[in-house]
């Protein structure tokens, strides 16, 4: 019997929606979220996706080194990677050093990994982030360690598809340069996006409820996807899906 | 044992001061052992280079006070949360950190391993990285075959490479499997230390199999044999982190005083002992 959906299960659910028809997406460290996505997508694809985690002896299938992830990304042969950001502005640049004014930073953020390079190469960059408060999502980030969009002589041939938060959907409008709102999650609403997102978006007149996942989907998810995060992600595994077992 | 054969006290003796160490993310093989060795014996100023990140490594290093300069993509304790030691030291400012991005570390020991001054790179152009870094900038395709401004990224060349391996055989070669990292940094380095988890006892390049997974012996200076030496961070393919222990670690390095208790316990007590 299903348990009660757990908040992760709505965005792992979401994302991997966003994975659906992709041949090969590579998760970065620290992404249990999206890496959950990106296996469940793969479970559902037939095995027709590929997904390379950073970090899991399972599910890398590299031999070169660090440099693989890249050297793949630069060729084209990556269609999605995923990004957070301490702070992340209305035209999709993300701050991942700190706040303050750097050097001196007030705040201090773990560091850019591959972000800076990555943003601009891979096609389907998803952002992600749970906190989704006027204090990550900001008028304009204070150091951009990789910027969401860039001027027509610089080679780019990735960028931003979407921003994911614990409240909502946005869409990124590469043309326009701004979100717009796409779906708001069960129990949130337009209003309280607007009041709790820092940078100014557009929105649609009625704007949808994000898709709960199907009983099939959780099934999936709550078994092979929970078995094969959890070698990854141990804790994030035992808290999540051990917590939805239990219920 | 060959003179290549040494301790791993003196390993840490033989890493100057000052030195540019070059050392491999917490998921590949950290020479934990020796960065203890490195606080008990006093190192001081050491530019840290994380390939391309480092973790509780360089935590600890940094909380020691040995380390002056921090060249890293990040530091990252991945599902542990943030490095508290990292974080006091940036925000008391007593750390010089010289961001950078995965690629542009990877591509820059590239250039030192091929003897050349740099690499291109794509991506970047846009990333405040690049107006912060002296030793980046940007240049074009001298074939006109693609548009628009390349990153240029100039050779990293670590005094000494710091790592430890599942296998070492007696002419100094060094197995590390698909770690290949750390193949590059050994070719960009100087020096290269090694610790063993284990001695194999034959000749690694000779076996086909495990050959292509080996640093040759060329590039090793020195070797000390050192079981469970990526403790408590783990080493790939043996064994994993030891969980209680980086809790605890973590839980004590929120502050200085239990950060100095930790250093007592498991740094300077098992060297007074010795």
């Amino acid at each position: 019997m299903s348990g009660e959906l757990a908040p992760e299960e709505l965005l792992i659910a979401t994302v991997a929606d966003m994975l659906d028809g992709l041949r090969h997406v590579a998760v970065g460290a620290q992404s249990p979220i999206p890496g959950s996505a990106a296996l469940l997508a793969r479970a559902r694809s037939g095995g027709a996706l590929r997904v390379s985690m950073l970090g899991s002896e399972a599910h890398s299938p590299f031999t070169d080194g660090g440099r693989e992830l890249f050297d793949c990304a630069a060729q084209g042969r990556i269609d999605a990677f995923f990004l957070g950001g301490g702070q992340i502005d209305g035209q999709a640049n993300i701050n991942l050093v700190g706040i303050g004014d750097y050097p001196n930073t007030k705040v201090r953020f773990p560091g850019s990994f591959g972000s800076a390079y990555l943003y601009l190469l891979v096609p389907r960059v998803i952002l992600f982030r749970e906190e989704h408060t006027a204090r990550v999502l900001v008028p304009k980030v204070d150091f951009i360690s990789a910027p969401g969009v860039s001027d027509e002589d610089v080679l780019r041939t990735g960028g931003p598809h979407a921003l994911v938060t614990g409240r909502c959907v946005f869409d990124f409008d590469a043309g326009k340069r701004r979100f717009r709102l796409a779906s708001v999650h069960p129990g949130h609403d337009a209003d309280e996006i607007r009041e709790h997102t820092g940078f100014d978006y557009d929105a649609p007149d009625v704007v949808p409820e994000t898709q709960i996942p199907d009983a099939a989907t959780l099934d999936l998810l709550r078994g092979r996807v929970a078995d094969e995060v959890a070698e990854t992600y141990p804790a994030f595994a035992a808290r999540v899906f051990g917590a939805a077992d239990a219920a | 044992m060959s003179e290549l054969f040494t301790s791993v006290q003196d390993l840490a003796e033989r890493i100057p001061d000052g030195a540019k160490v070059a050392m491999a993310p917490d998921y590949s093989g950290c020479s934990m052992v020796t960065a203890r060795a490195l606080i008990a014996r006093g190192a001081k100023n050491l530019h840290l280079i994380g390939v391309p990140s480092v973790g509780f490594q360089g935590d600890m290093l940094i909380g020691a006070g040995c380390v002056e300069t921090l060249e890293t993509a990040a530091v990252t304790l991945d599902e542990y949360g943030p490095a508290p030691r990292f974080m006091a030291a940036a925000k008391a400012g007593t750390l010089k950190i010289i961001d950078g991005t995965c690629p542009a570390i990877h591509a820059g020991l590239q250039a030192a391993e091929k003897g050349i001054p740099y690499m291109p790179v794509r991506g970047i152009v846009g990333s405040d990285l690049l107006t912060h870094r002296d030793d980046w900038t940007t240049g074009t395709d001298p074939f006109g075959e693609q548009d628009g401004p390349l990153v240029l990224v100039k050779a990293i060349r670590p005094d000494v490479t710091l790592i430890h391996a599942p296998l070492a055989d007696r002419n100094g070669n060094v197995w590390i499997g698909v770690r290949r990292e750390m193949m590059v940094m050994a070719h960009a380095a100087r020096e290269t230390f090694v610790t063993a988890e284990e001695i194999y006892d034959g000749d690694l390049l000779a076996d086909e199999q495990l050959a292509p997974g080996a640093i040759p012996g060329l590039y090793v200076s020195a070797l000390a044999e050192a079981a469970n030496g990526a403790w408590p961070v783990g080493l790939f393919g043996r064994y994993g982190p030891d969980d209680a222990h980086l809790r605890d670690y973590l839980e004590r390095a929120r502050t200085d005083e239990g950060f100095a208790g930790w250093l007592d316990e498991f740094v300077y007590a098992p060297k007074a002992a010795e």
